[in-house]
């Protein structure tokens, strides 16, 4: 099974933004909120990082 | 200058059967921890979380650490993976997990394996702290 790193880093973030909204927080709506943005985080950091390095390329 | 007083010493939380078993079934079975506690919606949202990213490492070719004295992350690799509890045990027995160096996304493989297993971790803490009373 082959995934590119993009798509590899965002299964990543979403299977574990989920346990992390789960086990972090004690209400169901505080549990999606968190869980929401530990994904949103892990997408930002993810671009980030990605265009750091092509900065650092060029 | 006068000393601030002693933070009182929280209780010791009661040593049931659930607070010792429902971790220890959490990290054999992923989300199994919160499905003895009829939490049966995060239970199986946990035990489709690190199971498929256990599963998804495994396909990608990673590699799955066995007990070693060598390299010291090679050590914190196999402490990762074995919080994958009866996953972990499955996948050593079929001798699968060899890891395929060659491949790019092996890698990612074997770092989706070592988070499923920590992942897996937190879980079995979080069902102890239900057991105990402390999260709802």
């Amino acid at each position: 099974m082959t995934l590119s790193h993009f798509s590899a880093a965002l299964v990543f973030a979403a299977f574990s933004s989920v346990v992390f909204g789960i086990t972090q927080r004690n209400t169901p709506r505080e549990m999606f909120r968190y869980g929401l943005k530990c994904f949103a985080f892990f997408l930002a950091g993810t671009l980030a990082g990605g265009w750091l390095m092509w900065l650092l390329r060029h | 200058m006068a000393k601030a007083p002693a933070a009182k010493a929280r209780p010791a939380p009661p040593l049931t059967a659930m607070s010792v078993f429902a971790p220890a079934v959490g990290w054999l079975i992923p989300g199994a921890g919160h499905l003895i506690q009829k939490r049966w919606i995060r239970g199986l949202l946990l035990m489709a979380s690190v199971t498929i990213m256990f599963v998804l490492g495994i396909l990608m070719e990673g590699k799955v650490y066995s007990p070693n004295v060598g390299d010291i992350l090679d050590m914190l690799g196999f402490v990762g993976d074995v919080g994958a509890g009866g996953l972990y045990i499955v996948i050593r027995a079929l001798d699968i997990g060899r890891g395929a160096i060659n491949l790019a996304t092996a890698d990612y493989g074997t770092k989706y394996i070592i988070v499923a297993g920590l992942l897996n971790v937190i879980s079995a803490v979080d069902a102890y702290h239900i057991a105990i009373g402390k999260k709802p």
